[in-house]
């Protein structure tokens, strides 16, 4: 019985006759050395197997790590402010009072604002890039331009925003204010950098995201499902509207709720515009703050309990975007579902 | 359990017979964590140096059989098998067996061609070489594309792509790859279904070379080409079973592909071959 | 957002087709009785006509809205940058306050040193964590764990993956009793490209057809011989695409890095210490009130802005490359 014969481990069943098997077996079979795996491949195949499931768990660790260290930092100023911290807008590192309201409230107010004003420029871009308005070879290209736009940091985008949108908007708004003022959200002079500017360089920041979101839901709707639509004597918007939107949708959703999260965690550009106030005002033509502009503005030269209460806003922070990113992928589950 | 089952396909003892290649015993495979019963209760001796065909109608689990022989419905979640398959009178399915070594001694071909994404060389090379291969690789490279009758179409462009063969080459090279590394076993998983049938004829004519060398059970379609290759022939069918709701695959009857054709014992063999159904 | 889409989807109906039902060429069931004398040339002054016309052109209005800012940004960052593009200003260190001249040198370098510990960092874990994901573990718990996690990680803001680590590493000055250091950056960045690359690794490999595996499987290879041989190779292109694009972001962030890496007005002084990065820079230089610094700032994002836009072309080029 040569090494090739003795096949799995151990065993004593083992009769081959060898007469029996065909005769070119038993001279070339020689020449595979690895017919009987050595150890060392079965622990390479198994160790690679537990360094991929470790590789994969560190996903779970750092997020476990990211908010253990985040509530680890906040824990004196939750004990200290409470719930209160949520609701008063002082934020004052002399007396060491601190309150995020302001900082909520801008988080708030321009992400959904300005989500209001990209959702609809968004998924109608990607219904133009879609549909055959144009010939497909200029909707690759504007497709290609938004991907881009999506490509320029958001650094830049603020420093555009300072030197050149700014500048530009500020008669705009000048007139929103003298003709608007009576209303609560324009009733403060603009005076360069606040929440307006801001909302603006967000939309700029998310409509690459939703478009190229919505554009992949509508490219995927089946094609079967627009001649249906067409074949009944739909118009084409008709077939837009009823057809192929809500065919869309769960996409569509899911990508407007990731924008949203975006919108709230984006950092850079609003820093740059939102005039980092932290008084409180209705007004959008005010400066202001979000948590995420308020981080970067503070954080490095914060200390003591001001770090606390930073790390408490940030705190808010992740829980806000996990809440949408969350719900983004529950809508994405639930929408689907309902349409294919 | 299945009362069509002939005698004959049960095993008289359950000593192992040195002409036995593989021999299952008793064989139910279910899907879905045994949700889906695919095949049920299945006897079966196959032998050494024979080719097998299995053949019956879409669904009956012959395909799901032939992946069992040599454990590649591990890669099937929720897959799970009960009896026992005996391979030189051990048991596949033992907790100790290494599946990698028992794919390394059964080899498999499948319905569509796979070619690796390397060169006509790099294809037959990459099994040999994992399976430890010293000697020389041009030769094991030529002999290989010889015995599948593909030497004279690839010689000239062995450091090209599998890809820029036909498909009916595309499937030689991949029977090529298989017998390269010189498996007892090879199973071939309705290997001309994606084919034309001048290739379908090619790849006989390679089986034809091929039984003197190796053990090969084959799945297929089209019962003229189990007539034409096999020794052996198993009929699936499927049954209703008591207790079980929808369909599930049996073996009605095995036996010499001669006497299967000419003169099965059973009523559903008999309205299969002669194509009343299936 | 759904109720909104259901509410287009309501008006939509009412503006575009109950037109119809008044209308000559009307599908319905109900058909005028004067329908076999109506005709079929168009009828542009049919309320469904002209609704349709509204919104082909608002479509067409939103996406020119969409393109322009990146047209006015890149032209004002090639114009406003471009100009001032020199040799030395690639390879000078930036100038005091006050003073002319000086360079960027520092924060190009930089910036490549801190993405490259990032892409060092993130590459192997990601790639493992795909492949488990795509490879041992398609489905059950711990899976679709690790496919939830990669997906809230990669809504993390950034900013907060700054405060993360500056809270893990800055703050306990864990590397050589060091604070802010290249290293603190680097890992910060890694956090962010992780969820990318682990996505892009586990549909890359997902792209690999099932029969190919088989295939490996077949011929007796192990589990570990079929991913690394045969799976990941076939699927390198759409990976290599995913890290270079994750690259590309990584480079252009900044807020994880203003109290990671913080800034310095010097040549790197290795992995342990702050380090200039491109982005930074910006942001430190757009809100000083001297001219020099502002005309640097512009500059650098054109350095960066190129540099990002050649990678994604460059990553466009891998994606679209054939498969062998």
């Amino acid at each position: 019985m040569n090494g090739y014969q003795r096949f799995f481990h151990g065993s004593t069943k083992v009769c081959i006759d060898v007469g029996a098997l065909p005769m070119s077996l038993d001279t070339k079979a020689d020449l595979f050395r690895l017919r009987l795996r050595p150890w060392t491949e079965k622990i390479t195949d198994q160790s690679f197997r537990l360094l991929a499931t470790v590789l994969a768990s560190l996903v779970g660790l750092i997020l476990a790590a990211i908010l253990l260290t985040v509530l680890a930092g906040s824990r004196t100023a939750m004990a200290t402010f409470g719930l209160g911290f949520l609701t008063t807008s002082n934020w004052n590192p002399v007396t060491n009072e601190y309150g995020a309201f302001t900082a909520i409230y801008g988080t708030l107010a321009t992400s959904l604002l300005s989500l209001l004003i990209a959702v609809p420029l968004g998924v109608g871009t990607a219904i133009f890039l879609t549909e055959n308005f144009i010939p497909s070879k200029a909707r690759q290209i504007i497709g290609m331009m938004v991907e881009l736009l999506a490509a320029i940091p958001s650094v830049v985008l603020g420093l555009w925003a300072i030197f050149v949108m700014e500048p530009f908007l500020r008669p705009l708004l000048n007139s929103l204010h003298a003709t608007l003022g009576w209303l609560p959200f324009f009733s403060t002079e603009p005076e360069g950098p606040g929440i307006a500017p801001a909302i603006l360089i967000l939309v700029v920041m998310i409509l690459p995201i939703i478009t190229a979101i919505a554009r992949d839901s509508l490219s995927q709707v089946p094609t079967e499902l627009r001649q249906a639509a067409y074949g009944i004597g739909t118009s084409r918007w008709g077939a837009i509207f009823q057809v192929i939107l809500p065919a869309a949708i769960s996409g569509i959703a899911g990508g407007v709720m990731l924008s949203l999260g975006r919108a709230m965690g984006e950092t850079m550009a609003v820093t740059m515009i939102i005039g980092n106030s932290n008084n409180f005002s209705l007004s959008l033509l005010a400066p202001g703050n979000t948590i995420a502009s308020m981080l970067a503005n503070q954080f490095g030269e914060a200390d003591g309990s001001q770090v606390s209460s930073l790390m408490y806003a940030a705190f808010v922070l992740m829980l806000l975007t996990l809440v949408v990113n969350v719900l983004a992928q529950w809508v994405v589950r639930r929408l689907s579902l309902r349409y294919t | 359990m299945n009362t069509s089952m002939n005698p004959s396909s049960r095993p008289q003892s359950t000593n192992h017979n040195p002409e036995t290649c593989l021999s299952l015993q008793n064989v139910s495979i279910s899907y879905g964590n045994g949700k889906n019963v695919a095949v049920n209760n299945v006897f079966m001796e196959i032998p050494k140096g024979k080719v097998t065909a299995f053949i019956g109608p879409s669904g009956c689990g012959k395909s799901t059989v032939l992946r069992a022989l040599n454990r590649m419905n591990d890669l099937i979640e929720g897959c799970g098998l009960k009896g026992r398959v005996l391979f030189d009178g051990q048991d596949l399915y033992d907790k100790r067996v290494d599946p990698v070594e028992v794919r390394r001694r059964i080899g498999m071909v499948f319905q569509k061609p796979n070619p690796f994404p390397k060169s006509i060389y790099e294809n037959i090379a990459f099994g040999a070489r994992i399976n430890g291969y010293q000697g020389d690789m041009d030769e094991l490279v030529e002999s290989s594309l010889r015995k599948a009758a593909l030497w004279d179409e690839a010689k000239d462009k062995l450091k090209e792509s599998g890809f820029s063969l036909s498909g009916g080459q595309q499937q030689r090279l991949c029977i090529a790859r298989t017998i390269a590394v010189e498996p007892e076993v090879i199973l071939m998983d309705e290997p001309c279904s994606a084919l034309d049938p001048i290739s379908t004829l090619k790849i006989e004519e390679t089986m034809h070379e091929l039984k003197k060398t190796f053990t090969i059970v084959i799945v297929t379609h089209n019962m003229q080409q189990a007539t034409r290759v096999s020794d052996l022939t198993g009929f699936f069918n499927v049954t209703d079973l008591v207790d079980y709701e929808g369909k599930v695959g049996c073996l009605e009857e095995f036996g010499e592909t001669e006497r299967i054709f000419n003169s099965p014992a059973q009523q559903a063999t008999q309205d299969y071959v002669s194509g009343r159904f299936g | 957002m759904y109720w909104r889409n259901g509410l287009c989807v309501v008006s939509a109906y009412v503006i575009l087709e109950s037109p119809m039902t008044t209308s000559p060429l009307a599908s319905s069931g109900h058909r005028p009785a004067d329908v076999a004398k109506s005709t079929l040339h168009r009828q542009p002054n049919l309320p469904r006509n002209r609704w349709n016309a509204v919104f082909t052109v608002l479509a067409g209005v939103f996406a020119a809205i969409v393109v322009l800012p990146l047209l006015l940004v890149l032209a004002y960052v090639v114009i406003k940058g471009g100009s001032s593009m020199s040799l030395k200003l690639l390879t000078d260190l930036p100038p005091a306050p006050g003073m002319t001249g000086g360079g960027i040198g520092n924060a190009i370098l930089g910036t490549l040193i801190v993405s490259l510990i990032a892409a060092l960092i993130a590459i192997p874990i990601g790639v493992g964590g795909g492949i488990y994901l795509a490879e041992y573990s398609k489905s059950g718990p711990f899976a679709s764990f690790v496919r939830f996690g990669t997906n809230v990680l990669a809504g993390v803001p950034s900013i907060i993956c700054g405060v993360f680590v500056y809270g893990l590493i800055v703050a306990t000055r864990i590397f050589f009793d060091q604070s802010y250091s290249a290293m603190a950056g680097g890992i910060a960045l890694a956090v962010l490209m992780l969820p990318t690359i682990i996505k892009t690794t586990d549909e890359g490999l997902k792209l690999v057809p099932q029969e190919l595996r088989w295939g490996a499987i077949g011929v007796g290879a192990s589990k570990f011989v079929t991913i690394t041989r045969i799976t990941l190779p076939t699927a390198m292109k759409p990976i290599a695409t995913g890290i270079v694009l994750s690259i590309a972001r990584a480079a252009g962030e900044t807020a994880p890095l203003i109290f990671t890496a913080l800034f310095s007005p010097f040549w790197p002084e290795g992995l342990f210490n702050p380090i200039a990065s491109m982005s930074v820079l910006i942001y430190n230089f757009a809100i000083m009130p001297y001219d020099v610094q502002i005309a640097l700032a512009w500059a650098t994002s054109f350095v960066l802005v190129m540099m990002i836009l050649i990678m994604n072309i460059f990553a466009r080029y891998l994606g679209s490359l054939n498969r062998i």
